[in-house]
């Protein structure tokens, strides 16, 4: 383990701490691991097949898995290999930007609550309030159905309903760290608003911010799904997890294989994030209580 | 209390009016409308349509018309279901939904809290880990995974159970199984987060001290303490068994309030969407009142306030 020279007060070896504790924690290594894996074998794996997503052959429609398609094929001959790393890609790319429009959101309005407080602090936290009581995913169906067959809208939907614990949680952070010595000497320096909370409070949430990013993805990817398996979410000619095993589901009697690869894929996924997630938590923040 | 339940009530009307809002302008700037989809509808024929449900008159009119009916308790006649109200369309599929989340609820505490307890009175045993391994592959395994392979097989393989439909028990079962996973899975885990917490504490040391039996440790002493956790997940778990039910409804073909809810917005059913939800947002913040009530009465610390 290496300390940084610099680290006088107590929180500036946070990082190699934690880094420590989470090597030590089996399961959470072997969860990231996974992830970074899934990831890469779902970026590169389609470079390396000579299969396409989009080459049918209704010849072979229907295999079994064999040497030539590993995971067989689909009712219109498509390889399923291939289909299920593309939709990998979907799949994580919408975890990836929903959860960095729900950061971005709970990020930003955590931070300002906590750090003006008063009135403003109480209207925005009753604001919460209310906004936990909304049935969300209800609003989310209605958009999709409504506006539906966009990306775009499909992430920043989702993104837009996940940001309401970051928002709580960033509050709770900046209100403790606005009592800290280093934010009343910026304040008392005369620094722009701004700058105090993008230079200073906001890098020291950062370690927070990681831990409920790696735990928002699995739950993003999971109405991604949901909404996928409805017919909502992602259309064709591009296909997601959910998607294909919602494809795999109509043709669970014939195919069986054809909902079980990509739903090991995405159970795999979510069940490595989640460890992984619970893993960082531990390390960077060992108070926080364990669910 | 009463002052707690009654400021709550108060508070709950400016949300279903910013719900019912909401819903209501976005549902109308949606582009399509509830007839648009009929075939060889003449011009004049639309217009007929739209006068009779007042589609034709000014938005802002038909806003003010949705909310006094609504607050009247009419949530208007569905568009397609002829001669059908909203109301009664909820009235039919809502208690198929209640009894499938009964059921879904039963089981996932049935299995959720002994697992829980379990868990966390043998840390670090084969009784922790087992248990704990299967809650987190319930919680990782969705609903529209684990709801086809049920399906497929206990219901068309082994023929134990229904796979579609709802007639008689062995139409419950498996619905019921597929919703209930996951959260018996997740209060299998708060449970024994919750748990583990208490029997640390020193009251518990108290009284083992005083000689009382580990059974009455247990369920006197420590699991008042340790199932906060899992009442205050309560009011979130009913929530995301109604989304839940959206997906179960729609793979074993119950007729419930949840394929209602999406079939209409599908056929852009304006009135009964609106309608759906509104109840919909009803329930929850009258479940979520409920869980902070006993949250209250369960836990000492905590005030009305």
């Amino acid at each position: 383990m290496v300390i940084e020279p610099e680290s006088e007060e107590p929180g500036s070896s946070l990082w190699s701490d934690a880094r420590h504790r989470l090597f030590k924690n089996k399961l959470a290594v072997f969860g990231g691991i996974t992830v970074l894996l899934i990831g890469l074998v779902c970026l590169l794996g389609p470079l390396v097949i000579s299969y396409r997503e989009s080459d049918q052959n209704l010849q072979i429609a229907g295999q079994a898995p064999s040497a030539a398609h590993w995971m067989g094929t689909d009712n219109l001959g498509r390889d399923l290999f291939v289909r299920v790393l593309k939709g990998g890609q979907i799949s994580m790319l919408v975890g990836l930007c929903a959860t960095a429009v729900s950061l971005t959101i709970g990020v930003l309005y955590g931070t300002i609550s906590g750090y003006f407080g008063g009135k403003l602090d109480a209207v925005m936290m009753r604001f919460v309030e209310i906004m936990y009581a909304m049935p969300f995913a209800i609003f989310v169906v209605l958009l999709m159905v409504f506006f539906g067959k966009n990306f775009v809208l499909l992430f920043v939907a989702i993104g837009a309903v996940e940001w309401l614990t970051m928002a709580r949680i960033i509050r709770g952070q900046v209100l403790s760290l606005r009592q800290q010595e280093f934010i009343e000497a910026a304040i008392a320096l005369g620094l722009p608003k701004h700058r105090i909370i993008f230079r200073h409070l906001i890098p020291n949430v950062m370690g927070t911010v990681i831990v409920y990013a790696t735990l928002t993805i699995p739950s993003v990817m999971l109405l991604e799904g949901v909404l996928s398996f409805l017919g909502l979410g992602i259309q064709p000619p591009r296909s997601s997890w959910g998607v294909l095993i919602q494809e795999g589901a109509t043709a669970i009697e014939e195919y069986p294989w054809q909902l079980l690869f990509p739903a090991i894929f995405f159970s795999l996924t979510l069940f490595s994030l989640n460890f992984f997630g619970d893993g960082l938590r531990d390390a960077l923040d060992p108070r926080a209580s364990k669910d | 209390m009463f002052r707690f339940v009654a400021i709550r009530t108060l508070q709950a009307i400016p949300v279903l009016l910013i719900i019912a809002t909401m819903t209501f302008f976005m549902v109308h700037a949606a582009p399509g409308g509830p007839f648009s989809k009929e075939r060889k509808v003449t011009p004049e024929v639309l217009r007929n349509l739209e006068a009779q449900y007042g589609l034709d008159k000014p938005l802002l009119t038909q806003y003010g018309n949705f909310l006094w009916k609504a607050v009247h308790g009419d949530l208007g006649p569905s568009f397609k279901y002829a001669n059908r109200t909203v109301s009664e369309l909820i009235g039919d599929s809502f208690p198929v939904s209640a009894e499938l989340g009964f059921w879904a609820m039963l089981i996932a505490l049935a299995i959720g809290l002994p697992a829980g307890i379990l868990a966390a009175l043998k840390p670090n045993s084969w009784l922790d880990y087992l248990p704990m391994s299967v809650a987190m592959l319930g919680i990782c395994i969705p609903t529209f995974v684990l709801g086809p392979i049920l399906a497929l097989t206990f219901g068309i393989r082994l023929e134990w159970f229904d796979a579609s439909g709802w007639f008689s028990w062995r139409d419950r079962v498996l619905p019921a199984i597929t919703l209930g996973f996951f959260t018996a899975a997740y209060i299998a885990r708060l449970t024994r987060g919750g748990m583990l917490d208490v029997m640390n504490q020193d009251f518990i040391r108290t009284a083992r001290a005083k000689g009382a039996s580990e059974v009455r440790v247990l369920f006197y002493h420590a699991l008042r303490g340790g199932l906060l956790p899992v009442i205050s997940y309560l009011g979130p778990a009913i929530a995301a068994e109604i989304t839940g039910s959206f997906v179960v409804e729609t793979i074993f073909n119950v007729p419930g309030l949840g394929r209602y809810f999406i079939l209409s917005a599908f056929n852009r059913d304006y009135t009964m969407v609106l309608g759906t939800v509104l109840f919909y947002a009803s329930i929850i913040i009258l479940l979520n009142l409920v869980v902070d009530v006993l949250q209250v009465l369960l836990n000492p610390r905590l005030r009305f306030d």
